[in-house]
């Protein structure tokens, strides 16, 4: 029989010990559907680390896929910090995107001094405002901000798709749905000559030091935490619920609206229904991997990252289907999921128990 | 100990059981004996470890070192199988949690014949069933309407049906944890009563508590625990409540007398109060709070109290009525102007409403004045000036843990009360609401909370204070109302008062009936 006796308060070292045996356990999982698609899982293995980083090229298109994903990882780290369950990231990053789109195409002119801020601004507005509707049904209501959120995700890519089918396709598009590009004094400037790798990955990481620096060291912070870590306490202390539930949601669809603005004004340039491969619902497997610690996120990100990289290009080099990559992040939030057992229990095989044979 | 003559009345014998929770060792080889028709009372402070104790015996734990015996059919002890409440209740153990355990939307047959029953029977006959329990009621006294629902229960007969569940087992061994915790006086009386009956036929029974007048009335025999050791084990006869007292709490104990307040002016008004909806719902409630008082209000859990602190508190509007403190309106107040304006409150539920647990102690202590310049500047946290604040209070009022950095969580409910005094009382406010301030806590970490909410008064505050239990309603309040189903009767003097006028009126019968 196993039981499972509580233990106390984990230490760092052992979070981040389950956190990458949790990730390995992942890796070995999914080394099972390898093996039956008839490759040796080394020979994978070996193919998807080279994609990643096995080259200038290779590593700098895993950052590139990195910044997306941490800042929707923030969105989901600072929103369930606080107890707020945002699901719609992915929801949150079209409506920044598009309003990017909005802003970007020649809506206002003037040189990157202005336009990029504006852009971003615009995004990050979009992103919030998007968020802002289930938690204020949350706090006013009390509608479940699961059901709102993940609902959402469906109504903005379809408002989306609706308008790159109308107001805001590109004319010169040749009849693709796609809105127009966005001015060049409206993108985010490459950081290296000849990669893709944009801007958009400085903003995440500033994003990300920020968002530390904001749970650690202010007010606000310190009433984000309050109330996620107990409503009942913080509302009895004192302390604004509602407000800090609609700052909290304002600031998580923010960041994934700026995660929207990078994929338009740092990569793609223009705006098309399949801008996200579910960076979105990606960045929850990020935040959970991270424990939901704004600089952990970071890391979280560039392990989804080198793995949606690398499996791509192994996929390439072998014909076996890229979904693996998305099998992976799978498991590895099942993993983290189930470790968090083993960072709250000690998990015991009883069957020896000596007093079991005296006990008939 | 193995004298076979004693043996042959023994129904269950724990053996040396140990019991660590990491660094706690939660029980340290206690050793104990029930004979048939005993009762023996448990007592021992909060922490003491009776109900890990309790919880071993029962399956819930299993123990690291010793064993649990129960007596058989032959007359002889048997071990009992670790860790299966199943093998426990098969042999004969039943217990009453404080928490019941209870389907609320089931009968209480239903609930009673809960898990005895077989999953797939061809026929399904309750008739022999009600017939053991009409039997079993009939004896024993304990009657409930078996086809009400759990639901419409009121606590004493729910307690009841738990009772019944369990002898409907043919249990041989009866175990409750704090059984009067939610009774009326009256009530309580009338538990007893049926445990002496229960006893008289053969039962073997063990109470939990940490009130030494129940213990002293009530059981054959004490065992009282202390630090997760037993410290005593005698006949309740050789006892008095002074040395169980000491045997409680390890050292002398001197109680605190009643000083009376000097009432000044009205302080803290509250003129027809009703608010919430259901059973703890408050109706019409008028309260006058002078400076300088002590003022208790008395009932049993769920007749509004819950409502009544909450309102106070600010977290719940009420729907009619108003309140005021000295000249401003708080009718509507939030929690945020309560505390800004000179209300200090200690919620009930300390682990639910006092604290944070994963925040720091310092951070716990600031958490009502987080956003007051001396822990802000510009919306950034000032943590030097928290942890120096926090480091006072900590020594102030003797909070004991590790340092201001560690998180609240891992505080004793004692210390954790303390700094809920501490980060309330500090700022000197004007009114204090203490809702059952000491419940749970040990007799040291009580007489702390008693001493800081007399200093309160004495220094011209109004505190209202609002227990389940008399005792210390009559201690410490100058003037003592009684709240039942939302009513709250006018508050009188506690000299005028006694044990059983404020028992009547809990249960219901107004100040006439009980003249």
């Amino acid at each position: 029989m196993i039981r499972f006796e509580p233990r106390g308060p984990a230490s760092l070292r052992r979070m981040l010990a389950v956190t990458i045996a949790a990730a390995v356990a992942a890796l070995v999982l999914a080394a099972i559907p390898i093996a039956f698609a008839g490759l040796s899982v080394f020979d994978a293995y070996g193919l998807m680390v080279k994609g990643a980083f096995g080259s200038l090229f290779a590593f700098t298109e895993m950052l590139t896929r990195a910044a997306p994903l941490i800042l929707t990882g923030l969105a989901a780290a600072v929103a369930f910090r606080a107890r707020l369950w945002n699901i719609g990231a992915e929801g949150q990053l079209y409506a920044g995107a598009l309003a990017a789109v909005a802003v970007g195409t020649g809506l206002i002119s003037g040189p990157s001094l202005v336009l990029i801020p504006a852009v971003m601004i615009a995004g990050a507005l979009a992103g919030g405002l998007v968020m802002l509707g289930p938690t204020l049904l949350k706090t006013r209501l009390g509608v479940d901000e699961v059901v709102t959120t993940l609902l959402l995700n469906f109504v903005i890519l379809l408002f989306v798709q609706m308008m790159l089918e109308g107001p805001m396709k590109d004319p010169m598009g040749m009849g693709w749905p796609q809105s127009e590009p966005i001015l060049d004094e409206a993108a985010l400037p490459k950081l290296m000559d000849r990669m893709r790798i944009h801007w958009g990955l400085v903003v995440a990481l500033a994003a990300s030091l920020g968002v530390y620096f904001l749970l650690k060291r202010t007010v606000w912070g310190f009433e984000i935490r309050a109330v996620g870590e107990n409503a009942s306490a913080a509302r009895h202390a004192g302390i604004p619920v509602t407000a800090t539930f609609v700052r909290v949601g304002l600031l998580s669809g923010a960041l994934a609206g700026l995660a929207g603005v990078g994929e338009v004004a740092g990569l793609k340039g223009y705006l098309t229904a399949d801008l996200s491969p579910g960076f979105g619902y990606s960045g929850i497997v990020v935040a959970m991997l991270a424990g939901l610690s704004p600089v952990g996120v970071v890391l979280a990100a560039l392990f989804i990252a080198s793995i949606f990289v690398g499996a791509d290009s192994m996929s390439r080099a072998t014909g076996v289907s890229n979904y693996l990559a998305d099998l992976i992040v799978a498991m590895a939030l099942l993993c983290v999921l189930v470790s968090g057992l083993f960072l709250r229990f000690r998990i015991r095989l009883v069957g020896d128990h000596k007093s079991r044979e005296t006990a008939e | 100990m193995a004298d076979p003559a004693q043996d042959a009345d023994v129904v269950l014998r724990l053996d040396g059981i140990t019991k660590r929770f990491g660094a706690l060792t939660a029980n340290g080889e206690v050793s104990l004996d029930l004979k048939r028709g005993e009762i023996l009372a448990l007592l021992g402070e909060n922490g003491a470890g009776k109900t890990t104790l309790m919880n071993i015996l029962f399956g819930h734990y299993v123990a690291d070192e010793g064993r649990v015996l129960v007596g058989t059919s032959g007359n002889g002890l048997a071990d009992l199988e670790p860790g299966s409440p199943s093998a426990a209740l098969a042999a004969g153990i039943g217990m009453v949690h404080q928490h019941f355990t209870l389907a609320e939307n089931l009968s209480a047959l239903d609930n009673i014949l809960l898990g005895t029953e077989r999953l797939a029977a061809l026929s399904s006959s309750r008739a022999p069933a009600r017939r053991k329990l009409e039997d079993l009621m009939a004896r024993s006294g304990l009657t409930v309407s078996l086809d009400a629902r759990i639901s419409q229960l009121s606590v004493g007969e729910k307690q009841r049906v738990e009772i019944l569940k369990a002898l409907y087992r043919d249990a041989r061994v009866l175990v409750l944890d704090e059984p009067t915790a939610v009774l009326t006086p009256q009530e309580s009386d009338t538990l007893f009563a049926t445990l002496k009956k229960l006893a008289a036929d053969g039962l073997g029974l063990i109470f939990i508590s940490h009130k030494l007048a129940e213990v002293l009335a009530s059981s054959h025999r004490v065992a009282v625990l202390r630090g997760g050791r037993k410290v005593a084990d005698l006949p309740t006869a050789e006892c008095d409540r002074r040395r169980l007292a000491e045997l409680m709490v390890g050292h002398a104990i001197t109680d605190t007398a009643r000083t009376p307040g000097t009432p000044g002016a009205s302080l803290f008004v509250l003129s027809g109060i009703s608010a919430g909806h259901g059973r703890d719902a408050l109706h019409g409630v008028d309260l006058d709070l002078k400076s300088g008082e002590i003022l208790g209000i008395a009932g049993v859990s769920g007749n509004g109290q819950t409502m009544l602190a909450r309102v106070i508190s600010g977290l719940e509007t009420p729907s009619s009525g108003s309140i005021t403190l000295g000249e401003s309106t708080l009718t509507r107040a939030s929690a945020r102007k309560m505390i800004d304006s000179g209300l200090a409150r200690i919620p009930e539920d300390r682990h639910h409403d006092g604290i944070i647990g994963a925040m720091s102690v310092s951070e716990n202590l600031a958490i009502e004045t987080i956003r007051k310049p001396e822990n802000q500047r510009l919306g950034l946290l000032r943590f030097a000036a928290m942890r120096e604040r926090a480091k006072d209070l900590i020594k102030a009022y003797d909070i004991r843990c590790q340092s201001a950095d560690s998180p609240a969580r891992l505080l004793s409910g004692g210390n954790i009360q303390k700094i809920v005094l501490a980060r309330t009382l500090e700022t000197e406010p004007m009114v204090v609401l203490a809702a059952q301030p000491s419940r749970g806590l040990d007799v040291g970490a009580t007489s702390e909370v008693h001493r800081r909410l007399i200093a309160a008064r004495d220094r011209g505050a109004g505190v209202i204070l609002i227990s389940e239990d008399l005792d210390e309603l009559m201690r410490l309040s100058d003037r003592i109302a009684v709240i039942h189903r939302g009513h709250l009767s006018a508050a009188e003097p506690t000299e005028t008062l006694d044990r059983g006028t404020l028992g009547l009126r809990m249960a219901g019968h107004n100040a006439e009936d009980a003249a």
